[in-house]
């Protein structure tokens, strides 16, 4: 009994520390008792951890890397660009015959490996021809015999090696890391003076990424609109008619994106099923009939309608769990129906409507099939570029580099919502 | 008791009188499913100024009630009257009366102050005396010093608070209450009750509050509708309620009570004789029989029995003590009385009470009007 009365005054000791009953202080132990469910928890998550990582985390690192690596050009005619080092591009004058000596061993190895033409079409992104004059010298310099000079005999190959420029450019990418790739992806150049924008008629990816912010929020914007009397509906029906409303509104998703997208196509092209329609109640003539198809229109009609669940359920979600006692409660206290809705209730439906729109916007700002189907040239987004660069024109370091542009950009976006919105007014369920 | 009784009954009379009815129920009906009707044919006239409890179990038509009178569910037959004028046809909004949910309804997204201007804003009145009247509204439930939180910020009886202030800062005339303190804690309701009651003296509105809380009715109400069933059992102040239930539903809702089942043999006017099922004879006051080979239900109220009584009551009849229940201030004795060995007898815990034991014989004796020979019950 008494120690009970003691333990008290025991806790404390001298040094004001807070101690368990065996004496160790009450911080420690609770640190260890804590530690052995931290790492339980911790083994729980484990395999999400190493599944985020190994396929999420390792690829972005690996796509904001390539961006800027430039290893090839050092890798391929190492003593070329140690020897371009002293050369100095702005003094109107050819390097000396050391460099394309060094050029000549480099490519001696180079055609022996056959990766020279790798290099030349690295180098062509920056000006091009330069494919065309690493293939063609590549073939030639076999039959080169080892003796000087090489300058003269380069030439004879292949006349651009006269040519200032190609040396400039092969110096100004034969760094490890380059900006190049960027700079490609904002329409702008490196030359000879400094970061520079393209000619107007080369330029294309800003006007890109605009156009795919611009569609983007149009979509969001026409899912809201469609989706949130249909979100109100879904809320208010009773539960039977609910579900059935709920199946309808999940349907989409259990239909192939291709068949949807397809659809659209039938129904929206100029000899398809709307333009019919039109024609037959005599709205428009034949020779009138609407292009809603291969344009932007048919990008966002077709992207709204894949989209608009993920608008629906978040603001479904939400609104569910608004009680009717709030309208009903402004009713009472002399609000106006609309002012009842817009008040109390459409306040309390906003973190529905920002869950809902980064959803749709960021699924939006990276869709790459439906525009790809429906888009024509008009209705494409970065996405399809995006593609085209990694599949098709295999300049993956402008890919990666436009990829991480979009990234930042919609981090950005995300910014700018928490600045304004909140993002832990965000509500998913 | 007599006294207060009678007291009651002309408080709620003079009121119904002098100052004309707010409210009234004219044969209101309600279905919601077209097959039952969850409101039976209602009638009811509620006074200026009074404070009108309905009272009964749940599902028993009250929330109902109050959703036609305020607006928000149609009548399906009859008319509703605010002031004399019908408003079956008249917008939840348009019948300006202040209105308490039973979880508050506070809006989530604007501060206590801005709850209570809300309706302020949408009467258009000017700035300056929509804060005095928010601060007179605060100062009443003692929260002037809350105005800039968010309810989720206030304990359970703060936002009680605000919603009794919100709902009464447009100076309505009707204020309805649903189960407005159905979440809180015993201790925070008993207080919170007080605080309505004096609000509601210092106001003078017309208060219809709904409970399933029968201590809760009995204080607070100058009259109390007990429903079950959607029909009103029994319209009353609470003291009639509690010493002359017209009907067994009402004894037994209300109180403890004791029940013995049997058959009326004899009226005489005033009094009735009643045989039990085990053959005892009791004399009884008949308030809900229809004469001589009826079945009744007797009920008697655990506290208007003696035991061992030293008069000579009409009613005495031999028990045996099964239980005894220590509560301070009384004891609960359990006996077994004419066969019913759920027989309940509150002793009021005294300096010269004799002393019981569980297993005595004991005789227990009440008078004839303080046994009420009701309806039966199955
Ligand atoms: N909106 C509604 N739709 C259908 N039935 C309802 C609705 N509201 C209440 N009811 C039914 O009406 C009856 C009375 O309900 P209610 O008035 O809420 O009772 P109380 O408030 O006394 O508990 C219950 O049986 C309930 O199921
Ligand atoms: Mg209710």
């Amino acid at each position: 009994m008494s120690s009970a009365t003691d333990t008290p005054t025991d806790a404390i000791a001298g040094d004001g520390i807070v101690r368990a009953a065996d004496g160790t202080p009450l911080k420690r132990s609770l640190a260890r008792a804590l530690r052995r469910e931290k790492l339980r928890s911790f083994l729980l998550i484990a395999p999400l951890l190493a599944f985020v990582v190994i396929s999420f985390l390792l690829p972005i690192a690996d796509m904001l890397f390539r961006s800027v690596e430039n290893n090839i050009v050092r890798d391929t005619i190492p003593e070329t660009v140690q020897t371009l080092a002293s050369w100095d591009a702005d003094s109107g004058e050819l390097p000396d015959e050391r460099v394309f000596a060094a050029l000549y061993r480099d490519l001696q190895i180079a055609v022996e490996k056959r990766i020279h033409t790798r290099l030349g079409s690295r180098l062509n992104y920056e000006k091009s021809g330069m494919s065309g004059l690493f293939r063609k010298t590549g073939r030639e310099v076999r039959r080169l015999e080892a003796e000087g000079p090489f300058r003269e005999r380069f030439i004879e190959i292949d006349e651009d090696w006269a040519d200032i420029e190609v040396w400039a450019v092969i110096k100004r990418y034969s760094p490890p890391y380059t900006p190049g790739y960027f700079l490609n992806a904002v329409d702008a150049e490196l030359t000879a003076e400094g970061v520079e924008m393209k000619p107007e008629n080369e330029r294309i990816y800003l006007t890109l990424f605009w156009r795919t912010l611009v569609m983007s929020l149009m979509i969001t914007l026409s899912c809201l609109l469609l989706g949130y009397p249909i979100g109100y509906l879904l809320s208010h029906l009773p539960a039977r008619s609910a579900n059935l409303l709920m199946i309808l509104v999940l349907l989409p998703f259990w239909t192939s994106l291709l068949v949807r997208t397809s659809a659209w196509k039938v129904l929206l092209q100029q000899q398809g099923v709307i333009n019919d329609f039109l024609v037959w109640i005599n709205l428009i003539d034949d020779a009138g009939r609407l292009v809603m198809i291969n344009n932007q229109t048919g990008t966002i009609i077709a992207m709204t309608h894949i989209l608009l669940p993920f608008m629906i359920l978040p603001l479904y979600s939400v609104m569910q769990t608004i009680s009717p006692s709030y309208v009903r409660a402004a009713k009472s206290l002399g609000a106006s129906d609309w002012t009842a809705f817009w008040r109390v209730y459409f306040p309390q439906t906003v973190p529905g409507i920002g869950a809902g729109a980064i959803l749709v916007f960021i699924l939006a700002i990276g869709y790459y099939i439906t525009p790809e189907l429906v888009g024509g040239t008009s209705g494409i987004f970065i996405s399809n570029r995006i593609a085209y660069h990694i599949s098709t024109s295999l300049n993956w370091g402008l890919a990666a580099a436009l990829g991480t542009i979009l990234l930042l950009l919609v981090m950005a976006l995300f910014y700018v919502y928490d600045r304004i919105v909140g993002i832990d007014n965000v509500k998913l369920g | 008791m007599e006294v207060f009784a009678g007291d009651g009954v002309q408080k709620a009379e003079w009121k119904a009188i002098s100052r004309g009815a707010a409210v009234k129920f004219d044969g209101v009906q309600k279905s919601y499913d077209g097959e039952t009707l969850v409101v039976k044919d209602l009638n009811l006239d509620i006074a200026r100024g009074e404070f009108l409890t309905m009272l009964g179990p749940s599902g028993s038509g009250k929330t109902t009630c109050l959703m036609m009178l305020a607006g928000f569910e149609p009548a399906t037959h009859g008319e509703i009257y605010l002031n004399e004028q019908g408003i079956n046809n008249v917008p939840p909004h348009k019948r300006g009366i202040g209105m308490v949910f039973q979880n508050y309804a506070l809006f989530p997204h604007m501060s206590v102050a801005e709850n209570l201007a809300f309706p302020l804003q949408v009467r258009g009145v000017g700035k300056a005396e929509q804060e005095d009247r928010i601060r007179r509204a605060l100062d009443m439930v003692e929260l002037g010093a809350f105005g800039g939180r968010r309810p989720a910020q206030l304990s359970g009886g703060q936002q009680q608070r605000v919603a009794v202030a919100r709902a009464l800062v447009f100076d309505p005339e009707l204020v309805l209450m649903d189960e407005p303190l159905g979440a809180l804690d015993k201790q925070l309701r008993e207080q919170m009750q007080y605080e309505i009651k004096h609000i509601h003296e210092n106001l003078g509105v017309t208060i219809v509050y709904v409970t399933h809380d029968q201590t809760e009715a009995l204080t607070m109400s100058d009259r109390v509708a007990v429903f079950n069933d959607g029909v009103i059992q029994q319209l009353s102040s609470p003291d009639v309620l509690y010493e002359s239930p017209q009907n067994s539903f009402v004894a037994q809702f209300i109180g403890e009570n004791n029940k013995l089942s049997g058959e009326v043999v004899a009226m005489d006017g005033a009094n009735c004789e009643v045989r039990l099922d085990d053959g005892t004879l009791l004399v009884a006051d008949p308030v809900n029989v229809k004469g001589a080979g009826s079945r009744t239900t007797v009920s008697l109220r655990p506290e208007r029995i003696e035991l061992a009584p030293s008069d000579e009551p009409e009613n005495v009849l031999d028990g045996k003590i099964e239980e005894l229940i220590y509560l301070g201030d009384h004891i609960r004795v359990r006996m077994n009385v004419a066969g019913n060995d759920e027989f309940i007898v509150k002793v009021r815990n005294r300096r010269d009470k004799r002393p019981i034991s569980e297993g005595d014989m004991v005789k227990v004796g009440w008078s004839a009007s303080d046994c009420k020979a009701l309806d039966a019950v199955a």
